[in-house]
């Protein structure tokens, strides 16, 4: 069932000597499954301590008391940090000097802002003596009643949702939507908090020589964590020194460098020696971010021809009580469906838990889940097939803007995912299906979206003498496979085959390559890669043309292209020139250049770009039992250019377990007394197992957008997760006949709602 | 660190000396236990290690027909055990069923029967909880609690034991050989984990010292072999706990029900055997008709503690399903997802 992608790489001369498309095998993989990739915590400098954070277990209050004595009695403890005894910040962690600089807590005073949040850090010559010290500090707290859910206060419009959008977004009249309505819905949807739970946890090893910080931690923005780190200390940011080669996953957890990785160095610094701070899995729920939960009421309308009319999606959302981050949830509907009146609004409230963050398709999971249910829920009331009612309604322009699609073959996807899927076989009506063992079967979809990004980032290309080319980018692997699909960008900029090139990444001490987020990273480093590439090249053509012992001799620079480790003449492919050739004669070791990859703002203020697929999903569910089985997940997918399929693929299964993940099974169950999380570990905190993932099958549909960038990259990070999420639910409907609106959807949603009728 | 003393007994009676003391507690392969002294829920002065102990580790039928399991024989060498799996193949089920791969390989009969609950607020150490501490409190009352007891259960204590393994075991009289300071004796399954009253802190019936050294299934139970069937209803497909399940043997002659057993799982703090639905049973023709008024019996002293009257309902329809399933007969081998409702379900 499973279509395959065979692992044989081109030989050259059929894939045109382009690396670009191939399906290599990750270049760290061996390193990898070998145990000799070296994450941040496998670091460990002569003379280093360890550091434990002791957190609070009140949400909301002061600390009264430490017990420092008693910790630094124990044998094997150096010291302890707390607010009263702790290195002097040359900034106020409260300070909100950009938007992204979000409030951390680094002791700077005894008041508790939610469970989980560092108190006090212990610092110890084995990891057991910090750990028992933490342990010993007892804690007395003066406790505030906690502010837990979202109807935990008064709530406010904020001042922006997600990365700087407006709270509010109309565009039409949408009371004339509704007028002109035949069928109205008007349904609530809940989306729990979830937690980032990167395998990997936060972990830092810091080690300080004057004023210069040496550190290995997972980072997805390497230079903007040098920027933090560097105002908070008072050191420029070039003397923070980042390394960051492989990341246990970020998924958006990594993004910002956290308060605990802060207070990691900051130990550093009180006791003069390297510290190694690792966060415990339970230490996670709380200052790494998490994704809030929502509330969405969506509204929508439609004619008697099963034409929107009107959508209206609301959110409530929390935040922290002391900062801001917003989950975009409404926005989800700017951009999918035609309407001629859209409104997407949102509300939030302030509660004790940690400010909530990027997570893995911000806004656009959440919202998803909800819109793709909606609208699954306005096909039924009009009596339409839910894909022939997202086809009835495709958006020819985005919606909300009137622009054009930079390229959009979101009607290719749902063609070639149902076809493979058999869609065309699916009763309309719920509960018509059984398997032979009498469960019921339904089926279900949901249109995936996610916008292409692009953020700003450089990289550096040099040609050496011997013929070889070397790629330098500050990039980070998440496990997405940057390590190889950057390398393959970088052996077809340069003109040379992959083997011939070394790419060089993961430090700080590299060229800028921005941040990995947004699904951006691909495209954005990629273009650096592809403008440096192009720029030594030149540089190349340069020397070979105007070197008269050339056979290029005279050519010009416009008049030749690399291939192959050699430059041939345009309008002549006889006549060409090896690079070693080239820079011996110019008596030359290397050239370099740089180049940078940032999204052209004319482009942008031109066209909408947008990433598009169809998600199709089959669920079991036991008929008195209400258990449920995903079975079979079909996706279609257009993200552009395919810069490695097995990664690609690898990437868009990911998002696709996430999906059902977020349909079925995460959620983070907060005690609504205490504020504390109550399941913050994996065994509680469910997410798939391996058995519970279904066969799957990804299709990659040709894209050629000439405008998002010069390589055509949407990217894939993300778009997994939208579609899927809600293909799940509306199969799970299907399947039953009843429409679960809280996430994830609970067996007693099913056993209480009647599942055994018949 | 917190110190403990580390204890390697070459004998049973070295053992039990070790363990009496205040403080001391057994250690087998701790896949419950070091979880909660990472977690500071168990902080025990000396830890006495019987991994070593020789002759735990045997699966052996006796000459009266019963078969002895050593406490030290690890979940998934008992479950793959072909004489065990199939004169008890609801017990191997449920033991196929529980927990992970990797914890089923290194998990012992003795430490299974002994795992805490995993009630959040047991975990969270900062929470009320009269196990831990008698007189506390219990947070779970009024807590987050749509997985707590639906039977058995008290304002003290509304936690669940998380045990697949022994719900089969309780329906089929399994026996607990206990060696202590007086002596070896033996104890019903059934009586060893207590409900939680007044004295939640008194989880087993245990005293200082006494060590579990093997469990015995008695020679009639295997006359359920041919009926029988453990069905887990969980929110993942492995590595979770029941939401409830059910375990039940039926001995089927002449077209009636001759005896029925039938315990619960998820709904108590024990292992929850239910002789009404049994009795009701007996006799009974095998139709959907008895099952469900066993079903009945089975939780008519049931009432939520909590968010969580739809256990009631499903631990009904849990119990239809195992008898109807085990009535059909036991399969020729044990499915791919086992206790699934969904271990018919071809390739899945």
């Amino acid at each position: 069932m499973t279509s395959e992608i065979h692992l044989t790489r081109d030989p050259a001369h059929l894939r045109h000597g382009s690396s670009i498309g191939q399906p290599l095998t990750r270049t760290d993989g061996v390193l990898k499954v070998t145990g000799k990739a070296r994450y941040a915590a496998d670091n460990h400098p002569p003379g280093m301590l360890y550091a434990v954070i002791a957190t609070s277990c009140v949400a909301r209050g002061r600390v009264k008391s430490l017990d420092v004595a008693a910790a630094k009695r124990h044998p094997g403890v150096i010291d302890v940090m707390t607010s009263a005894h702790k290195p002097r910040l040359a900034e106020d962690p409260d300070a909100k000097g950009n938007p992204f600089a979000f409030r951390m807590e680094l002791l700077q005073n005894d008041e508790v802002r939610y469970a989980n949040q560092a108190i006090a850090v212990v610092i110890a010559e084995t990891l057991e003596a910090a750990t028992e010290g933490a342990a010993l500090l007892s804690p007395r707290y003066q406790v505030e009643i906690a502010r837990v859910g979202l109807d935990a206060g008064e709530s406010y419009v904020p001042p922006v949702v997600g990365i700087g959008n407006p709270a509010e977004v109309v565009h039409g009249d949408i009371d004339a939507g509704f007028a002109a309505a035949s069928k109205q819905i008007d349904a609530t949807y809940e989306t729990p908090v979830q937690y980032h739970n990167a395998m990997e946890p936060h972990a830092i090893v810091a080690v300080w020589d004057g004023d210069r910080l040496f550190i290995d931690t997972p980072s997805q923005g390497m230079a903007m964590a040098q920027m933090r780190i560097g105002g908070l200390f008072g050191i420029p940011p070039g003397n923070i020194h980042v390394n960051s080669p492989f990341l246990g996953g970020g998924f958006g957890s990594k993004g910002l460098v956290s308060g605990p990785q802060v207070l990691g160095v900051m130990a550093a610094k009180l006791v003069g020696r390297p510290v190694k701070l690792v966060l415990r899995r339970g230490q996670m729920y709380g200052p790494v971010g998490h994704r809030a939960p929502t509330r969405q009421r969506l509204r929508i309308g439609a004619d008697d021809d099963g034409l929107l009319t009107a959508i209206d999606h609301h959110a409530k959302i929390t935040t922290s009580s002391f900062d801001d981050f917003y989950e975009p949830a409404a926005d989800a509907s700017h951009t999918l469906y035609a309407s001629p009146a859209i409104r997407t609004s949102h509300e939030a409230v302030r509660v004790d838990t940690g400010t909530p963050l990027f997570m893995r398709a911000p806004g656009e999971a959440t919202g998803s889940i909800a819109l793709e249910s909606a609208i699954d829920e306005m096909a039924l009331a009009c009596g339409i097939d839910p894909l022939a009612f997202r086809l009835k309604n495709y958006a020819e322009v985005e919606p909300t803007t009137g622009k054009p699609f930079s390229s959009k073959a979101l009607r290719q996807c749902y063609a070639k995912g149902a076809e493979r899927f058999g869609w065309a076989r699916r009763p309309l009506a719920p509960r018509q299906m059984r398997d032979e063992a009498g469960h019921l079967v339904g089926w279900g979809m949901g249109t995936a979206t996610f916008p292409a990004l692009m953020f700003q980032g450089n990289a550096r290309a040099v040609l050496r003498a011997d013929g070889g080319g070397v790629m330098e980018t500050g990039a980070h692997d998440m496990g997405q496979g940057a390590w190889t699909a950057l390398a393959q960008i970088s052996a077809d900029a340069l003109g040379l085959d992959f083997d011939q090139v070394a790419f060089r990444s993961g430090t700080s001490d590299l060229p800028d390559a921005g941040i990995a987020g947004g699904s951006a990273h691909t495209a954005t480093v990629g273009a650096a890669i592809h403008n440096a590439g192009a720029a030594v090249i030149a540089k190349l053509a340069d020397l070979a043309t105007s070197d008269e012992r050339s056979p290029l001799f005279g050519a010009g620079n416009a008049g030749v292209v690399a291939r192959q480790g050699r430059l041939y003449r345009r309008d002549d492919e006889t006549r060409s020139d090896g690079y070693a050739d080239i820079l011996m004669r110019a008596g030359l070791a290397e050239i370099d250049a740089s180049g940078t990859g940032a999204a052209d703002p004319a482009a942008q203020s031109q066209y909408a770009m947008h990433a598009h697929g169809a998600v199709f999903a089959e669920v079991k569910v036991d008929p008195d039992l209400g258990q449920i089985r995903v079975t079979r997940m079909v996706g279609a997918f257009a993200a552009g250019r395919i810069i490695n399929p097995l990664m690609v693929r690898s990437q868009l299964y990911g998002g696709m377990i996430w999906g059902m993940s977020f349909a079925l099974h995460e959620e983070a169950v907060t005690d609504h007394r205490s504020g504390r999380i109550l399941n913050a570990n994996l065994a509680e905190y469910h997410v798939p197992v391996n058995a519970d993932v279904p066969p799957m099958d990804v299709i990659t549909v040709d894209e050629h957008d000439p405008h998002v960038n010069a390589l055509g990259i949407k990217g894939v990070g993300e778009i997994g997760i939208t579609g899927s999420a809600g293909a799940v639910a509306n199969a799970v409907w299907h399947a039953t006949g009843i429409r679960v609106r809280r996430f994830p959807i609970r067996i007693e949603e099913l056993v209480m709602g009647d599942i055994a009728r018949d | 660190m917190m110190n403990f003393d580390y204890i390697r007994p070459a004998s049973v009676s070295e053992a039990i000396a070790a363990a009496s003391e205040q403080g001391a507690t057994y250690l087998a392969s701790g896949t419950n236990l070091l979880d909660l002294m990472k977690g500071g829920i168990s902080r025990p002065s000396r830890l006495v290690d019987v991994t070593r102990l020789p002759g735990l580790d045997r699966i052996e039928r006796l000459a009266d027909g019963s078969l002895r399991i050593g406490a030290l024989v690890r979940n998934a060498d008992l479950a793959h055990d072909a004489e065990f799996a199939r004169s008890y193949p609801a017990v191997a089920e449920a033991l196929l069923s529980g927990a992970s791969a990797q914890l089923r390989n290194a998990a012992t009969v003795g430490g299974n029967l002994m795992q805490r609950t995993r009630c959040a607020y047991f975990y969270d150490a900062a929470s009320a909880c009269n196990r831990r501490w008698p007189g506390a409190g219990c947070d779970a009352r009024h807590g987050e609690n749509r997985l707590h007891a639906v039977l058995g259960w008290s304002e003290g204590c509304i936690a669940t034991h998380p045990s697949d393994f022994c719900v089969p075991l309780v329906a089929l009289d399994a026996v607990v050989e206990i060696e202590g300071r007086s002596g070896r004796r033996e104890l019903p399954l059934e009586a060893l984990h207590r409900l939680p009253g007044d004295t939640p802190e008194r989880e087993t019936a245990l005293e200082p010292g006494d060590l579990i050294v093997a469990l015995r299934l008695p020679a009639e139970a295997q006359g359920f072999a041919a009926h029988a069937r453990y069905i887990k209803v969980r929110e993942r497909t492995s590595y979770a706990f029941a939401v409830v399940s059910a375990a039940t043997g039926l001995r089927i002659e002449d077209g009636k029900i001759r005896e029925a057993r039938l315990a619960l799982g998820g709904v108590a703090a024990k292992p929850w055997r239910a002789r009404e639905a049994e009795q009701v049973l007996a006799g009974a023709a095998p139709d959907i008709a008895a099952y469900r008024e066993a079903a009945r019996a089975a939780l008519a002293e049931a009432k939520p503690s909590g968010d969580n009257a739809f256990k009631i309902e499903l631990a009904q329809r849990i119990v239809v399903r195992a008898l109807a399933l085990a009535a059909a007969g036991t399969p020729d081998r044990i499915a791919a997802l086992p206790g699934s409702p969904f271990s018919s379900v071809t390739g899945a």
